[in-house]
């Protein structure tokens, strides 16, 4: 099991977002969490990032416990966040972007091998290598966040609302690229409003409403859930 | 041109050398930390005083009182960040501003009650170089050139390395840099470190061409203030650029009339600059 | 209730007595602790509004400055050089103002642009040192006892002065306290767009406090020159000065209308009681500590000093009664 949360609980100052939430992602799968607008879905992924503090329940990677730790001692234990809304550095460049997401110590080590990988699975970002992140498109951008998150040699990646905001087309080629990674052998966390889309890429997934989970299951399941066909696909 | 205005030029640009090398640590430390050290010219003072010391008082070589005097401000730069920046990182930023004020009364003191209100001198007489018919110091020169160097160097520290990209991103995004494995609290030390050391260096090409005293923070404190916020307060560039018109603003001006003059007249055009374009001159 | 009034009587009682009972000494302190506190009153009327200025100095200098020079120069009597002194800086608090509040040019850039006013005042007493003396300072031509020149060698008239003068500050400070300008001034401080949206002229509220503060510390600045007989541009206009106006308005307590008197009691003791206990053999001792204390306070004192300044918008000040 790569990631396991049980009966997790957070918020911002006195409002509680999640309440006794438990999931599980195993290594080598991907699996994504759906659910309307203030759900928590952000608020999820930021605990496990390490964003913000736990308030209660157990968070484990590999096994070990690692609630409570800072956001940066996560991405050492093996776990990288695309935030939401991408959050690139504008007056860095793209090559920028990407080095510093090779800030912890064993992925600077392999820095260049790690930038030539990145740059293969993303060319366009080698053509643009040095312009400002700001200046790049919705797409590119995303593709630079990725890319970003990849540089520190993740085993878990976090990626939060990947389609937000981007044009329907953008959004295949994401989810295409959702797909690769997979296949390299990567876990994947996928939070996402665009339900069809992300059914199609994960093998199971959760639904987030009102800060806990009312529905598990695997994306063949879920895809013929009356309720989620109604409420989240307009079926 | 009249060989003294040409002079006087060339002595504001040498000038502006040591004063940008000031601009650049003041707008690193606002650009990264979001507060302004209003002590950081005393921070210079600090330095001067230690190269003073060791270099005229325990008579060790030159060089190595001045490495150890940046080695000293770098090292007291961490301090005021642990001190005094992170209790109230927190709280209105006007408090830390106001704290930063505190800690200019103590070092000014503190330097009185040390070394009494007398000027001290290194004792050095570096030659004065003659060009044509323009006589330049070459303490001055030398000055000038150490801080070309220091700021090439912070150039490349920021470009190339990791740690620097790491101070230009959270300049950019405090948040989102804890998702790429930077501590957010080191880069504040490391950022504090290095530019309480760019005050140690300028501490040591100042110590060069000037006497020391304890008050002597308030001559050129205020400039660096009105230096930075002139280029953009946190803006590297700008404060480069500002740094060296209004040296030549200063050193053409005080060509043309007495030094005080000169200087009121920059600090008007100030606060005139101010309000034609408040984000600094070069809004970009 | 009792308690309280009982107090303020038994204060104001020894406040009145003093003239005739303190030796001279205490009188002298006295003095420059009501004309001081009458200063940092008249900056805590900006201040408590999140408009920090770190330039007063510039106002206690031009306020000083320009009668001596005056009576020095054209033999002017103060009466009329105090007023145009006051006027003078008023006219620089809104040649300053105007275009600081118009282009919101607030926080940490605001505080360096006062700083700076502060330096230019400063550096042009320096500057034009034939006329006043530059950094060695500057003399009033001594007059004796005399009403027209606003001279009096003996203390209790210029006691009776200060005192009236800081109880004229205080009667200010409660007025603009009370007056609807103050909850203008919340709302604007609040949110400066909804507050304009509601029809509050946000330019002219921050106008007029800029020059009540700025006619007031003239007046403040005038009157010390008077008293000390000696001015001099770095004690009245230097960053130190500004800065201190700051401190001690702030460490007692910009919100309350006595918050800075207390400020000026408390530093002025502070460093008489310092200077007697180290005496001159260890020059700096005492603002050494005072900086430390400074510093601490900042820190430690957060209810006071973040409850009493606030951060533009960020903090609303809960009303606090006049004591």
């Amino acid at each position: 099991m790569m990631l396991s949360l049980a009966a997790v609980s957070a918020g911002y100052g006195s409002f509680r977002a999640l309440f006794d939430v438990s999931l599980e992602v195993p290594a080598g799968e991907a699996v994504g969490v759906i659910g309307p607008n203030g759900a928590g879905k952000t608020t999820l992924m930021r605990v496990i990032s390490g964003l913000i503090p736990l308030r209660g329940g157990a968070l484990m990677l590999e096994g070990r416990s690692v609630g409570g730790l800072a956001a940066h001692r996560m991405v050492e234990q093996g776990i990288a966040h695309v935030p939401e809304n991408r959050r690139l550095f504008p007056r860095l460049t793209v090559e920028d972007n990407l080095r510093i997401g090779a800030f912890i110590p064993q992925a600077r080590r392999r820095y260049a091998q790690q930038l030539d990988q990145i740059y293969n699975l993303f060319p366009r970002l080698k053509e643009r290598r040095e312009q400002l992140a700001g200046t790049l498109s919705g797409g590119e951008q995303q593709m630079c966040a990725i890319g970003r998150a990849l540089m520190s040699r993740p085993k878990l990646l976090l990626m939060d609302e990947p389609s937000a905001g981007l044009a329907p087309l953008v959004v295949a080629q994401v989810f295409d690229l959702v797909r690769r990674i997979r296949a390299e052998g990567l876990t994947v966390l996928i939070v996402e409003q665009n339900v069809q889309q992300v059914l199609e890429v994960v093998d199971r997934a959760y639904l987030l409403e009102v800060g806990t989970i009312k529905l598990t299951g695997t994306s063949a399941e879920l895809k013929g859930n009356d309720l989620i066909r109604k409420a989240y696909m307009g079926l | 041109m009249d060989i003294y205005l040409l002079e006087a030029i060339i002595n504001g640009l040498l000038l502006g050398g040591v004063l940008a090398l000031l601009a650049l640590g003041l707008n690193l430390i606002f650009g990264v930390i979001d507060v302004v050290w209003i002590a950081y010219a005393d921070l210079v003072m600090c330095g001067m005083y230690v190269v003073y010391w060791l270099y005229a008082g325990l008579g060790w070589p030159l060089a190595l009182a001045c490495a150890v005097a940046i080695a000293g401000v770098a090292v007291l730069g961490i301090l005021v960040h642990v001190l005094i920046i992170a209790p109230i990182l927190g709280s209105a930023p006007i408090n830390q501003l106001l704290a930063t004020g505190g800690l200019l009364f103590f070092l000014q003191s503190f330097a009185t009650l040390l070394f009494g209100t007398e000027f001290r001198n290194l004792g050095l007489r570096l030659p004065i170089i003659e060009l044509g018919d323009i006589y330049v110091s070459s303490a001055r020169l030398l000055a000038f050139a150490m801080a070309l160097i220091g700021a090439v160097a912070l150039y490349f520290f920021l470009r190339r390395t990791f740690i620097g990209t790491a101070i230009r991103a959270i300049a950019q995004d405090r948040d989102i840099v804890g998702l790429m494995g930077v501590d957010q609290r080191r880069i504040y030390l490391v950022t504090s470190a290095i530019g309480g050391a760019l005050a140690g260096l300028a501490a040591c090409l100042l110590a060069l061409q000037y006497d020391v005293h304890p008050f002597i923070g308030n001559t050129f404190g205020p400039l660096i203030f009105m230096i930075c916020v002139l280029g953009g307060l946190g803006d590297m560039i700008g404060g480069f650029i500002a740094a060296f018109i209004i040296s030549q603003i200063i050193s053409i001006g005080g060509y043309y009339s007495n030094t005080e003059l000169s200087y009121v007249l920059a600090f008007t055009l100030f606060i005139v600059l101010m309000f034609v374009r408040p984000r600094g001159i070069l809004v970009r | 209730m009792n308690a309280r009034r009982f107090t303020v009587a038994g204060l104001l009682a020894i406040l009145v007595a003093a003239p005739f009972l303190a030796p001279p000494y205490f009188l002298h302190l006295l003095i420059q602790i009501l004309l001081w506190g009458f200063i940092y009153t008249a900056w805590s009327i900006m201040g408590r509004f999140g408009f920090v200025s770190l330039g007063h100095g510039a106002f206690v200098g031009v306020g000083a400055y320009v009668p001596a020079l005056l009576w020095n120069y054209e033999s002017v009597t103060p009466w009329i050089g105090i007023p145009l002194g006051v006027l003078l800086s008023v006219l620089l608090g809104l040649v300053i103002g105007y275009p600081c509040f118009r282009l919101k040019v607030v926080g940490h850039y605001f505080a360096l642009v006062t700083l700076a006013l502060g330096q230019v005042v400063m550096l042009s007493v320096v500057a034009a040192r034939d006329i006043t003396g530059g950094s060695l300072g500057f003399t009033p031509r001594a007059a004796g006892h005399s009403w027209y020149a606003l001279q009096f060698p003996e203390k209790g008239y210029f006691y009776a002065i200060a005192l009236a003068l800081w109880l004229g500050g205080l009667a200010v400070w409660h007025l603009v306290d009370r007056g609807i300008g103050r909850e203008a001034l919340d709302a604007i401080s609040e949110d400066e767009e909804a507050a304009a949206a509601v029809g509050i002229d946000v330019m002219r509220e921050k106008l007029r406090v800029t020059v009540i503060s700025a006619a007031l510390t003239a007046l403040g600045g005038a009157m010390l020159g008077h008293y000390l007989m000696y001015l001099n541009p770095e004690t009245l206009s230097g960053i130190g000065v500004s800065l201190q106006i700051v401190f001690a308005a702030i460490i007692g307590g910009t919100y309350t209308m006595l918050g800075p008197t207390v400020g000026s009691w408390l530093t002025i003791s502070l460093n008489e009681g310092l200077r007697v206990a180290f005496g001159t053999n260890f020059i700096g001792a005492a603002n050494t500590i005072y900086g430390i204390l400074l510093i601490l306070a900042i820190i430690f004192m957060p209810r006071g000093i973040v409850g009493t300044l606030q951060s533009l918008g960020i903090r609303r000040p809960k009303p606090v009664p006049a004591e």
